[in-house]
């Protein structure tokens, strides 16, 4: 994928052999390294105007340190992100600052996301007034009542605070934030984890309509397999810094290649007895400890285009796997 | 003689801003061996229930106000805290949801487990500690002889679990109560977790209260369903039963609102509005005001009962709504704003 | 029409409506929240109306008073508490309840300009160094580290050989003392908010450094930052009561609690009046102050209250 510098400026967002790698420092006698954790390790991937790309992956996996690369709230080791052409990897902390208006974060925590201490008024004016410094008055306010009906608020609580909400309507004042500066890509981070069964679907479709509706380019990342399914057009699935299979969500969920993401689709319940009962399992072993240690380096994925639109991995896998008919 | 047979159990918390209902009438019976899922969303009164039969709640505000917990035929209700000491643990044990907080960080889990043993049973510290590292083995942890020293951080969120898991077990109780113990964790741990307890169960014929938010997780894993709303039982049955011919709109919603179970190109079905206040009086069926089939303008009625269907099938039917009637996706519902707490 | 049909119609209905600014809802920030508890707490009010009273009866008090904190009469020196002089004189015929208030008045606003310069040091130090972290953290932090190593005393001593005795010289002495403990709770505050989403979601809004500490991270540590000021005046308080008791404080005829108390214990047991008012109100100011800070902490951060 990683091609001339003219092809990877066509696509909306694009990433070249992104890295992101922690140091773990130096033991305090000997000055041995203690190794390097690669938490994101050689991605490279598209993704094309309007499209929901949705991440997949256990805790740990480096979805959420690639969603925070991509943000540039942590900057790459190395490789490239380009977003509508610009290299957002090369510019200055300065340059990024200004260009941050055009890519927003949905949190997972709609508890922690939010300033306590400010009204939803004070944090939507706040956010709009990024795009538009010069919005003032009646015109700020109309355009914040704008931004909370969009999001299914009612704008008669603009100036109430975060902790006077419930779990789902802080998660739509965070939404109204992060659409607030009018960007093109919005990255959500587990949106939905920490919500309750029925506040999720509607979160779920507001979402969803949202991207419809202004066109939103959006990375939705989660380690729910079935909500991913629902929401996104394309999924990549990550196993240990790497993406490891990626392809329509279709092709994902009905016809996954790769035994880690059979796995992962096997371990899904079901919500029907029945099936449950009958389901064949994919099990895997636990990680080596340790394992992501760079001592055993682990050889830069190549993905495979097993049918057009559809990779897979063909790293070697390194967990011991085997078949269970019923547990 | 079951298990445990709880009869009208109510628990209530009394705040300064009111009396709280958390928990009203709830009666379950268990058999040994046997598995109930408990199905809830959060408030429901679900994890309440459980900590009313070891008598966890934190007492004052909460208050215990009727009913029977009979465990053994024993009154659990009537007993003295050191009595209740000896069975919670031992006969009894309980798995908390979240695995990172539920050790303490400063100590061995050898330490911990041998505590664990040594509070029941009379035996010396070599014995425990190979009963430690047996129950560790058990659970699945891999090299548990040298393991056991570790402390809590040196595991990862999952084998956290199984720690907590083995410590829960350690005592070979007749009853397991397991709090939301796989919400933290990866689909992949999740079902390893699972298959532990119910190995477990298979082995030893321990008997499991499961409590969850997660159908999937009660389909298969759960012989008997009672879905909670507002504190109340509205439901409850086998698992096929409440599965295959659920009665309650509260059910029939929470099933439909499954994303997994739904097209890509529709809109997910979504409940509406939010739970009741438990601090004020609920008039009629507590999901009335959410009920998306309702036949009647409004209901202040009596509360409506329990009753049987069939075969131990139970519905708090409030007659107000119309229960053949399917449930259809309401496309514009994520318009509407949700009420505040 | 459906019943949920109904709902999201008349949901809708009420969006669209155009709303007049008195339908706003007025909401309630955690501060409002925070006073409501406060309220409720009895110890905690009743120490903040003494508070209160004191402070208005030293600043009040003289101006009301027939006296004059300088006037001597020494035909009248030393007499006990009465009719015309309700706190008795001092030994030089000084009315001791205008003693008193003065002194209250210099005693508190050594404690509470001190307070403040630490407040205001300490606030926007450890945020900077918190916020910032790494080498500039490391660097920032160490100074503090030596200058807490620094004997406070000797610290006075030296500032006051060399600058002279002043009142000014005194807040300086008291602010750059205290402000130390302030910036290590404020960096401590600072580092655990920084981890919190909310930051995070203002970085990826592009908001400068600047707004980021003074917006988002300073609010959320005020709490503590408060209990602490509120505690720290009382302690400033006794420093300076100290500092004069040593003869490094305010000069004569100039007078604070501290003055006043060292002169009452000279003559303890021939005029016990002259060291029991001023030391009534001063512990009396003492303990509401410790009150209220206590209760303030209960206030601001419920969830370490008992209930």
């Amino acid at each position: 994928m990683s091609s001339a510098q003219t092809d990877l400026r066509e696509d909306f967002l694009v990433l070249d052999n992104v890295t992101q790698h922690f140091d773990l420092g130096r033991h305090l006698f000997s000055r041995k390294s203690k190794g390097v954790v690669k938490a994101v390790d050689g991605i490279s991937l598209t993704i094309k105007q309007g499209e929901i790309l949705g991440i997949v992956g256990e805790s740990g996996c480096g979805k959420t340190t690639l969603s925070r690369t991509i943000m540039q709230l942590l900057r790459p080791t190395s490789g490239q992100i380009f977003l509508e052409g610009k290299e957002l990897s090369a510019l200055s902390d300065a340059d990024i600052r200004a260009e941050r208006i055009n890519f927003q974060m949905i949190f997972q925590d709609p508890y922690a996301s939010l300033n306590p201490r400010l009204t939803v008024f004070t944090t939507l004016s706040e956010a709009i007034g990024r795009r538009h410094p010069d919005l003032r008055g009646e015109d700020l306010r109309a355009r914040v009542i704008e931004l909370m009906r969009t999001v299914g608020l009612n704008p008669a609580q603009m100036n109430r605070y975060p902790h006077e909400f419930s779990g789902g309507q802080r998660q739509r004042v965070a939404i109204a934030r992060a659409l607030a500066p009018e960007p093109k890509l919005v990255i959500a981070d587990e949106p939905v984890s920490a919500l309750d069964v029925s506040i999720q679907s509607q979160i779920l479709n507001l979402l969803k309509r949202l991207s419809s509706e202004m066109g939103l380019t959006m990375i939705f990342v989660s380690h729910d397999l079935s909500v991913v399914r629902y929401i996104a057009d394309r999924i990549a699935v990550m196993y240990r810094g790497q993406i490891i299979e990626m392809g329509t969500a279709e092709a994902i969920v009905d016809d996954p290649r790769h035994i880690y993401t059979q796995a992962l689709m096997s371990a899904i319940p079901q919500p029907d007895p029945k099936l449950e009962r009958e389901r064949e399992r994919i099990l895997l072993e636990d990680e080596p400890p340790g394992a992501r240690k760079a001592e055993d380096d682990l050889e830069v994925a190549e993905l495979e285009e097993v049918v057009p639109g559809h990779f897979v991995s063909t790293r070697s896998f390194d967990r011991r796997v085997k078949v269970a008919a019923d547990a | 003689m079951p298990l445990l047979d709880v009869r009208n159990l109510s628990t209530s918390f009394h705040l300064r801003s009111g009396i709280v209902r958390a928990a009203q009438n709830i009666s379950l019976t268990l058999e040994k061996g046997e598995t109930l899922g408990i199905v809830g969303e959060s408030g429901s009164g679900k994890s309440v229930t459980c900590y009313s039969i070891l008598q966890l709640i934190p007492q004052p505000p909460g208050r215990i106000e009727s009913g029977e917990v009979l465990f053994e035929g024993r009154d659990l209700l009537k007993l003295s805290e050191s009595e209740m000491r000896s069975i919670r643990g031992k006969r009894i044990s309980m798995i908390f949801q979240d695995p990172m907080t539920s050790l303490n960080p400063y100590l061995r889990i050898s330490t911990q487990l041998i505590e664990a043993i040594r509070v029941h049973d009379n035996m010396d510290e070599d014995a425990a500690l190979k009963k430690a590292i047996t129950a560790l083995e058990e659970v699945g942890i891999p090299d548990a002889a040298s393991r056991v020293r570790s402390y809590p951080h040196e595991f990862s969120g999952g084998m956290r679990q199984r720690v907590m898991i083995a410590m829960a077990l350690v005592n070979d109780p007749d009853l397991l109560i397991a709090d939301e113990p796989t919400t933290a964790l990866d689909v992949t741990v999740q079902a390893q977790v699972l298959d532990i307890i119910k190995e477990r169960q298979r082995r030893l014929g321990t008997a499991v209260i499961l409590v969850t938010h997660d159908l999937g997780v009660v389909a298969g894993t759960c012989d008997k369903v009672q879905v909670m709303y507002a504190g109340q039982v509205v439901e409850s049955g086998t698992t096929d039963q409440v599965f295959y011919n659920p009665q309650h709109a509260y059910t029939r919603s929470l099933q439909k609102a499954i994303p997994s179970l739904q097209a890509k190109n529709e809109a997910l079905y979504t409940i509406a509005g939010t739970p009741p206040d438990l601090s004020k009086p609920v008039l009629g069926c507590a999901f009335y005001p959410r009920c998306p089939f309702p036949k009647v303008k409004d209901q202040d009625g009596p509360a409506p009962e329990l009753t049987e269907l069939s075969g131990g099938h139970c519905v708090r039917d409030c007659g107000y709504c119309d229960r053949t009637k399917p449930i259809e996706t309401v496309l514009a519902q994520d318009v509407v704003a949700e009420e505040t707490p | 029409m459906s019943r949920t049909a109904d709902i999201v119609s008349a949901t809708e209905e009420r969006l669209s409506a155009p709303l007049a600014v008195e339908e706003f809802e007025k909401g309630s920030s955690l501060w409002d929240d925070a006073w409501h508890r406060l309220k409720r707490n009895r110890l905690a009010m009743i120490s903040l109306f003494l508070f209160i009273a004191i402070v208005l009866f030293c600043v009040v008090g003289p101006l009301l008073s027939p006296y004059d904190g300088e006037q001597q009469d020494l035909l009248k020196g030393a007499q006990g508490p009465s009719g015309e002089h309700w706190f008795g004189t001092d030994t030089l015929g000084r009315d001791l309840m205008v003693r008193t208030m003065e002194g209250g008045r210099i005693s508190l606003l050594v404690g509470m300009v001190a307070t403040f310069v630490a407040l205001m040091i300490g606030v926007v130090y450890g945020a900077t160094a918190g916020y910032l972290g790494g080498k500039v953290d490391a660097v920032m932090m160490r100074i503090v580290d030596t200058l807490y190593a620094l004997p406070f005393t000797i610290f006075v001593i030296l500032l006051m050989v060399a600058f002279g005795r002043s009142l000014w010289l005194i807040f300086v002495a008291i602010g750059a003392v205290e402000w130390l403990s302030m910036a290590r709770i404020v960096r401590a505050g600072v580092i655990g908010l920084k981890k919190q989403e909310f930051v995070e979601a203002a970085v990826s809004l592009g908001y400068s450094h600047t707004r980021i500490i003074l917006r988002h991270l300073i609010p959320n540590v005020l709490g503590p930052v408060i209990v602490i000021a509120t505690l720290t005046v009382p302690a400033v308080m006794l420093l300076e009561a100290f500092l004069s008791f040593l003869g490094l404080g305010v000069q004569p005829p100039n007078a604070s609690w501290g003055v006043l108390i060292n002169e009452g214990q000279q003559n303890m047991e021939i005029f016990p009046w002259l060291l029991m008012f001023p030391a009534f109100f001063f512990a009396l100011t003492l303990f509401s102050l410790n009150f209220l800070g206590d209760g303030l902490r209960d206030a601001l951060d419920p969830k370490s209250a008992k209930d």
